[in-house]
This record gives structure tokens, C-alpha cells and sequence, in this order.
């Protein structure tokens, strides 16, 4: 069966691609729903605002598609924050499948915003997600929204205050940061999502 | 063009955290060659890479991205037209859009030079350093790489005052350029400068300072690091 990844119009795709590419699945880039539906498993990626790509997902039919999907799905970066019920980005309503709320980040003197660069990432809920990856792995993150921890958080990192790094709710997972640039560790998460039973 | 990407997977697996690639799309016909190595080099990539020289529009900016480039920088353009700079966040988000300012001068008097790839095109004390840091980032620059001209090539460690006044204007990540000859320089620069990431090529490409041991080296030093 067929890896979708959600064409979000984001323009960072080719990276993820090159990277599932190196694990030896070639996936389909769209936004068509029985696409989606009949994906073994489905990427949500994203870069740029959140009420954009909520947009985008509107104008294609996929707000009520993807909270109803069954196989696993895994929502990267601006993804994983769709993942929540609202982001004060853009006072954006997301896809509302963990109930929370992304927030934006407060810059200060030691802390630039955006956060970007390579973060320890530390798990606090066994997950097979993290299968083979060690406790405080640097992976890299991008970003200047971020969800506090809660019952969804599977991997906390720091910047100022501790964000949720990695998440999960039923077959979604989601990560802050960005697997396909995180060297060997973000290949090994990207191939454990893939062995996920369908 | 036909040892960029062995290049970069050499530097891959020495370490580095990310690459920037200057100056390569130098062609006349350049969109269409440098979109062709981008994409070759996001095949064997897999941390983040920076794309800079010959980006002067949001079009070209929007080709090296989804080539998969992670970001772009830009330079000389961006003095010329700074607009350029609110476009390119508009349509990309901040965290995409790097400033490359090349800076010259001592004494408290540094300021911005344009067109430093070509020796003979090349303009001095077009603005304050200060004054353009500080409008790029109302602008949208997600990140900015400063490279003090008086110690480019030098070798003799990065412009610590420079960096150190710049970093306290500078509320997004700072990257220093120019001057790392040493091991010790970097520390050195993150420790005084607070800088976010030192920038080198010549001291990695020529392989006298290794990258796995000048990350050692930095942990060693309490500086936070990838290993």
C-alpha cells in the first residue's frame, strides 16, 4: 500500500521526500481524499502559518478527512500543530484531535525566536516511535509556535520552557521537530513510523 | 558542480549540524542549474541546508526552496531592494529568510559592504552595521550570518566586539562568519559573542580542524551541541 503525504502547500516537501526516499518508500504527494484514505500510512507536513494551511486543508475537503483517518498519520512541524484544537497563530481552529492549544513563544535576550536549530529531545512515554533512539537525542527544530506538555506529549524538549517535542493521540503522532533534517536519529523515527501497523 | 555532493555527504558524516552553499548558481543560465544541484544535494542530505548567491526575486527564492533547500540567504539584493526581505517572509515564513551582511570597519564604525563576490564590484560603507541589522529583522529576517570582512581569511578568530555589540540588537539567531583559524576561536566566540552558530569553510574544507573533534572540543567547553 501506498505512503501519502498531504500536499499542505507548504514549499518544504522535497526534503521529507528524499528522506522516505532513503528508507526505500517512494510516497505520493496529494490532497485527494481516497488517496489519503487508502494510504498505508499518511505524513502531514507544513511550513509557513497555521490559518494558511487550515485554509488550504479546507479548500480540499480534508479538515473532517483526516481526523477520521484509521492508519497511522504523523503531522510534522506545523503538521503536528494542526494536530491540536486551536494555535494562536493566526487565532487559526485546527484539526481538534488532541485537545489542546499551540501558543506562541516568547523571545527574550538568550532566546531567539525563531527557535531554530538542534534541541535534546527527551521521552516521557514509551512509544514505538522512539524505538532504538536514545534519551536526549538532539533532533532539529524550527519553529515560533509551540504546545505546552500534556496527556498527549511523548517527548519534551527546552527552549526558555519545556514544549512538547513529539506527541501522540490513538494512531496520530506528531513531531515539533523535523525528522528529514535530523540526521540518522530523524531517519530511524521516520522508519519506525513507517513499521506501524497499518 | 561534480564534487558538491560528495562534498556534502562528506560533511554529513563528519558531523556538521548545517551546510550553507554560496555563490554556485553563477551561471548565466543559472535558475534552472542550481535548482538541478539543489535537488541532487537534498537527495543526500539529510540536515539542514542553506542556499546563498544569486537570489534576487521570490521566485527564484521559491525554486531552491522546493528543491528542498531549508533556507535561503541573501545579500547584496536585499540592500538593493529590501522590500525583498518583507516579501520573502510573507510568502515563506521569517524562519527561511537569511541576511547575509558583510561588515567592515573597527572602532565602533562598522559598516555594510555590497557586492563582496566580485573584488572589482565590490562597494564599502553603504550603512551602519547596526542600522541594517536592525531593519532587516523588522523586515522578517529569520536569521542572521555576519561576516566581519577585517577578519575574513585571516584566520586569526572571529570579530568578538563586532558580534558581541550585534548580538545585543539581535533578537533572532546570529550566525559569526569570518576569521575561525582554531579550535579555540569558536568557543571563544560563543562564549563572549552568545553567538547561535559559527559559520567556517576554509579550516573545515582543508581538513585542519575536524568537525567531530571541534564538537568534542565545544562540549568539552559547556557549549550546547549536537555530538
Amino acid at each position: 500500500m501506498a505512503v501519502a503525504i498531504i500536499d499542505s502547500g507548504g514549499a518544504n516537501i522535497a526534503s521529507l521526500r528524499c528522506a522516505l526516499a532513503r528508507l526505500g518508500c517512494e510516497a505520493d504527494l496529494t490532497r485527494d481524499e481516497a488517496d489519503i484514505r487508502a494510504a498505508s500510512h499518511v505524513l502531514l507536513p507544513g511550513v509557513g502559518a497555521a490559518a494558511d494551511a487550515m485554509q488550504r486543508l479546507r479548500e480540499a475537503g480534508l479538515e473532517r478527512v483526516i481526523p477520521d483517518l484509521k492508519q497511522p498519520v504523523l503531522g510534522i512541524c506545523l503538521g503536528m500543530q494542526l494536530l491540536f484544537a486551536e494555535s494562536e497563530e493566526g487565532q487559526a481552529g485546527c484539526l481538534g484531535i488532541i485537545e489542546d492549544r499551540v501558543k506562541e513563544m516568547q523571545p527574550d535576550r538568550n532566546r531567539p525566536i525563531p527557535h531554530m536549530g538542534w534541541n535534546r529531545v527527551r521521552t516521557v512515554q514509551d512509544s514505538p516511535l522512539f524505538d532504538a533512539i536514545e534519551q536526549e537525542t538532539h533532533f532539529y527544530v524550527v519553529h515560533s509556535f509551540a504546545a505546552g506538555s500534556g496527556e498527549s506529549t511523548l517527548a519534551t524538549s527546552c527552549y526558555g520552557e519545556e514544549f512538547s517535542a513529539a506527541v501522540s493521540c490513538g494512531n496520530f503522532f506528531g513531531t515539533q521537530f523535523h525528522p528529514e533534517r535530523s540526521g540518522s536519529a530523524g531517519s530511524r523515527l521516520l522508519k519506525n513510523f513507517l513499521e506501524l501497523a497499518s | 558542480m561534480g564534487d558538491i555532493v560528495p562534498l556534502a555527504a562528506r560533511y554529513r558524516d563528519e558531523g556538521a549540524d548545517e551546510l550553507v552553499f554560496y555563490d554556485i548558481t553563477a551561471s548565466p543560465d543559472g535558475r534552472t542549474v542550481s535548482r538541478d544541484w539543489v535537488s541532487r544535494v537534498t537527495e543526500v542530505l539529510d540536515i539542514p541546508f542553506c542556499v546563498a548567491g544569486g537570489i534576487r526575486s521570490v521566485e527564484d527564492a521559491e525554486e531552491i526552496l522546493a528543491a528542498g533547500a531549508e533556507k535561503i540567504s541573501i545579500n547584496t539584493p536585499a540592500l538593493e531592494d529590501p522590500d525583498l526581505i518583507d516579501r520573502m517572509a510573507r510568502r515563506f515564513g521569517r524562519q527561511c529568510v537569511v541576511i547575509g551582511i558583510d561588515s567592515q570597519g573597527g572602532d565602533g564604525d562598522y559598516r555594510v559592504a555590497s557586492h563582496t563576490g566580485d573584488p572589482h564590484r565590490t562597494r564599502y560603507g553603504r550603512r551602519p552595521t547596526k542600522e541594517w541589522v536592525s531593519e532587516v529583522q523588522d523586515r522578517g529576517a529569520g536569521e542572521i550570518v555576519l561576516n566581519c570582512m577585517n577578519h575574513d581569511g585571516v584566520r586569526t578568530g572571529y570579530d568578538v566586539v563586532h558580534l558581541a555589540e550585534i548580538r545585543d540588537i539581535c533578537s533572532v539567531p546570529l550566525i559569526a562568519s569570518g576569521g575561525a583559524g582554531a579550535i579555540e576561536h569558536f568557543s571563544q566566540v560563543f562564549r563572549e559573542a552568545r553567538v547561535d552558530g559559527a559559520l567556517a569553510a576554509t579550516v573545515f574544507h582543508s581538513g585542519a580542524i575536524p568537525i567531530g573533534d571541534l564538537k568534542d572540543y565545544l562540549a568539552h567547553c559547556g557549549v550546547e551541541i549536537r555530538p
